[in-house]
C-alpha cells in the first residue's frame, strides 16, 4: 500500500470559495438572522412547505450519444429503471449550429452527445416516448429556439397538445460567453432570440421552462461557489430585464424561469449556496423588479454533481464524491438532480456506470431518511452563518456588475471571465502545492490501477447520420425550405418574434445548420477576446 | 535572442471548454516560457500557421471532445509538409490510452491525461526542448 504523503493534520480554515471558517459556531453567529420556515418568503429554507415529504426531487440523468436511434434506446432503458425525467445531451456540431455534414463537424458527430440535424432526427430520438407524460430537459443554447421548435413539432406529430408539454430548455446564452463558450451570434441578437423563446413559451407552451439559468458551467470553468452564485443570479436578472423591456409583465414569465446549479465538494458551502440563491432571488424579484406573484419569487433549480471534481485516478472514488455532492444538493433543496458517473473523466458514461449514479440518488431518496424533514439543517449556526456570508459576497459582485452597466458590458470587458480564470488557476495551484487535497491525485496515490470499462462511441455514427441527412435533403420539398428560410431571414432583420418562422422552417425539414446559417447571415458571428 | 522557450497553446475543434488550456498557458508563463494562446475553434491549418509565424518550439493542443483522432493526424501531416518536424507537439485532454499510443506513433511527443500535474508538463517541455536545442 502506498504511504500517505503530506497529509496535513491541521483542519482547513476556509471554504473552497475562501470564506474563513471559525473553530466553532455558536448562537452568536445567527443572532439577528431571520429564518422563516420552508415555503415562506424569502424561501431560504426551501420553496415548498413540505419539501420532499410531498414529492421527491426529479431524478434526471443527462444523456445522449452517437445517433438518435442509440440515444432513444438509452432513454427507454433509463425510464424502465425508474428515472423520472429525460435530459438530452447534444453533440458539439448540434450545439454550435452545424449539421452532421458540415466540414467542421468531422470527427465530432455523436461524440459528446446525440447528433441532431433535422426534425427527422428528433422524431427518432423521442420514438415511443409520449411527450405529454414525460418531462424533458434539453441542454442547448445558441440553437435553442431551433431545437425547441423541433420538439414542439414532434409533439404535434404525436398529437400532444402544447399545453401538456413540460420540461426545460437551457437557452442560457450569457453563461456561454462567460464560461462554456458555445455561442454563435453576438450577445445582443442572442439575447433577442432567448427573449423570443421566453415570450413564445409564455403565450403557447405555458408549462415549459423556456430557460435554465445556469451556474453549473460557470463552476465547471473554475469559478468559486460565490462566483457561481453571483454570476448566475446576475444573468437571471439580465433575462428578467430583457423580458420586461420586451413589454412582458414580469409576473407573466418570471414563474417559469428555472435555474441549474453545481454541487461540488465543499459540503456545507454548497448547501449554503442553494439556500442563499433562493433568498437573493426572492428579494430581487420582489423588490428590484416588483413581481407580485409568489411564484415569481421562488427559485426552482436543477442540480448536477461536479463533473470537474471527478478524477481519472482511482475512478471508483468518484462514486463516493458524487454521493456526497448529491447529498449536498438534496439538503440544499434542489428540485431535480443529475448524478455523474464514475467513468466520466474517461468518456461518456457506460450504462453500468450510469445505473450506479442513478442508484446513488435512489439510496439517498429511499434509504437515508434525509427527505423526511424539510431543510433539516435550518437553524444550524454554521449553515445559517455561511448562507448569510455567501449572500453578502454574491451581492457585492452583483453591485460591481450593475456598476458596469449590466452583464453584457461586464462580459464584453471580460470581467466574469477574468474572475473565473483567476479562481481556476488558484484552485489548480492549491492542488499542485498539496494545500488542497484530492484523494488519489495528490494524496493516497496508488501507482498501479486496474483499468475500467469505458464506453466507446461507434465510429459508424457519423456515416449513419450523413447518409440519413443526404436522403432527407433529396426527399424534402427544397423550394419550400428555401421559402421558409427567406421568411426567417426577413423576420430576423425585423423585430417580430422569430419562433413562428423557425417552426415553419423545421416543419419543412430545414436543418439546424440551415436555420442557424440564416441567423448568421443577419446577426453575424461572435469571436471573443481570450482572457488568460 | 530571447532564451525563453516559445509555446503555442491551441484549442482545436468545436469544443469551448478552455479551462485546461488557460490553466496550462498560465502555468507555462509562470515557469518563464513565452506563451501564445490561439483562442477557441482553431483548425489544424490555423494552428500550424500560427506556430510558423510565432516561431514556436512547442505546440500544446487541448482536446476534450474526443475529436483528437480527426484533428491530430491532420496537424502532424501539415507540420511535416511545412518542414516543421522539429516542433515538439503535446496533447492534453480526455485521450484514451489506446489513442494516446496511436498519437505517439504519429510523432506526438507526449500525451497528458486528466490528473497530470502542471509540474510534470513544465518539466517535460524543459527537458525535451533542451535536448533538441
Amino acid at each position: 500500500m502506498a504511504k500517505p504523503i503530506g497529509i496535513a493534520t491541521e483542519p482547513a480554515h476556509k471554504t473552497l470559495s475562501g470564506i474563513p471558517i471559525e473553530p466553532v459556531y455558536t448562537p452568536a453567529d445567527v443572532a439577528g438572522l431571520e429564518i422563516p420556515p420552508p415555503g415562506e418568503f424569502p424561501y431560504t429554507r426551501g420553496i415548498h412547505e413540505s419539501m420532499y415529504q410531498g414529492k421527491l426531487w426529479t431524478m434526471r440523468q443527462f444523456s445522449g450519444f452517437a445517433t438518435p436511434e442509440e440515444t432513444n434506446r438509452r432513454y427507454l432503458y433509463l425510464l424502465s429503471q425508474g428515472q423520472t425525467g429525460l435530459s438530452v445531451a447534444f453533440d458539439l456540431p448540434t450545439l454550435m449550429g452545424y449539421d452532421a455534414d458540415h466540414a467542421t463537424s468531422q470527427g465530432e458527430v455523436g461524440k459528446c452527445g446525440v447528433s441532431i440535424s433535422s426534425l427527422e432526427d428528433m422524431e427518432i430520438l423521442f420514438r415511443g416516448i409520449p411527450l405529454g407524460d414525460v418531462t424533458v430537459s434539453m441542454t442547448i443554447n445558441s440553437p435553442a429556439p431551433v431545437i425547441w421548435a423541433m420538439y414542439l413539432a414532434v409533439a404535434e406529430k404525436q398529437g400532444v397538445d402544447w399545453s401538456r408539454l413540460s420540461g426545460t430548455l437551457q437557452n442560457d446564452i450569457l453563461k456561454e460567453y462567460i464560461a462554456q463558450k458555445e455561442y454563435i451570434y453576438p450577445p445582443r441578437p442572442s439575447m433577442r432570440l432567448v427573449t423570443d423563446v421566453i415570450e413564445y413559451s409564455t403565450q403557447h407552451v405555458p408549462r415549459f421552462n423556456p430557460i435554465s439559468i445556469s451556474g453549473y458551467h460557470i463552476r465547471e470553468a473554475g469559478s468559486t461557489a460565490v462566483q457561481e452564485l453571483a454570476f448566475t443570479l446576475r444573468d437571471g436578472m439580465e433575462y428578467v430585464e430583457w423580458g420586461v423591456a420586451r413589454g412582458l409583465p414580469v409576473d407573466s414569465f418570471a414563474p417559469r424561469l428555472s435555474f441549474f446549479l453545481n454541487s461540488h465538494n465543499d459540503f456545507f458551502e454548497e448547501i449554503a449556496k442553494f439556500r442563499a440563491a433562493r433568498k437573493i432571488w426572492a428579494e430581487v424579484m420582489r423588490d428590484r423588479y416588483g413581481a407580485k406573484d409568489e411564484r415569481s419569487w421562488k427559485l426552482r433549480t436543477h442540480a448536477q454533481t461536479a463533473g470537474c471534481s471527478l478524477t481519472w485516478q482511482q475512478p471508483y472514488n468518484n462514486i463516493v464524491r458524487t454521493a456526497v455532492q448529491a447529498l449536498a444538493a438534496v439538503l440544499g433543496g434542489t428540485q431535480s438532480l443529475h448524478t455523474n458517473s464514475l467513468d466520466e473523466a474517461y468518456a461518456l458514461p457506460s450504462e453500468h456506470a450510469v445505473t450506479i449514479a442513478l442508484r446513488t440518488q435512489q439510496v439517498i431518496a429511499y434509504e437515508s431518511g434525509v427527505p423526511d424533514v424539510p431543510d433539516p439543517l435550518g437553524g444550524s449556526y454554521f449553515v445559517e452563518r455561511l448562507t448569510a456570508e455567501m449572500e453578502k459576497r454574491a451581492l457585492e459582485y452583483v453591485r460591481r456588475i450593475d456598476a458596469m452597466g449590466g452583464m453584457i458590458p461586464a462580459i464584453e470587458r471580460g470581467f466574469p471571465q477574468t474572475e473565473i480564470a483567476n479562481a481556476s488557476y488558484e484552485y489548480q495551484h492549491s492542488i499542485e502545492t498539496g494545500e488542497q487535497k484530492i484523494v488519489g491525485v495528490n494524496a493516497f496515490v496508488e501507482h498501479s490501477e486496474d483499468p475500467i470499462e469505458v464506453l466507446e462511441i461507434d465510429a459508424s455514427a457519423q456515416a449513419h447520420q450523413l447518409e440519413k441527412l443526404a436522403r432527407l435533403k433529396s426527399r424534402r420539398d427544397n423550394a419550400k425550405v428555401q421559402k421558409c428560410l427567406d421568411a426567417l431571414r426577413d423576420a430576423a432583420r425585423g423585430s417580430e418574434n422569430t419562433m413562428p418562422f423557425i417552426l415553419d422552417a423545421v416543419r419543412a425539414y430545414a436543418t439546424v445548420g440551415e436555420i442557424c446559417d440564416a441567423f448568421r447571415e443577419v446577426f453575424g458571428v461572435y469571436t471573443e477576446t481570450s482572457v488568460l | 535572442m530571447d532564451p525563453r522557450i516559445r509555446v503555442l497553446v491551441a484549442k482545436p475543434g468545436l469544443d469551448g471548454h478552455d479551462r485546461g488550456a488557460k490553466v496550462i498557458a498560465r502555468a507555462l508563463r509562470d515557469a518563464g516560457m513565452e506563451v501564445i494562446y490561439t483562442g477557441l475553434r482553431q483548425t489544424p491549418e490555423m494552428i500550424v500557421n500560427a506556430a510558423l509565424q510565432e516561431d514556436v518550439q512547442v505546440i500544446g493542443l487541448s482536446i476534450l471532445s474526443g475529436a483528437h483522432n480527426a484533428i491530430v493526424p491532420r496537424m502532424m501531416d501539415l507540420l511535416r509538409e511545412k518542414g516543421m518536424d522539429d516542433v515538439l507537439v503535446l496533447v492534453g485532454g480526455i485521450i484514451p490510452d489506446e489513442d494516446a499510443a496511436e498519437l505517439k506513433k504519429l510523432g506526438v511527443a507526449a500525451v497528458f491525461q486528466p490528473g497530470a500535474s502542471l509540474e510534470a508538463i513544465v518539466d517535460f517541455i524543459r527537458c525535451s526542448v533542451k535536448q533538441t536545442a
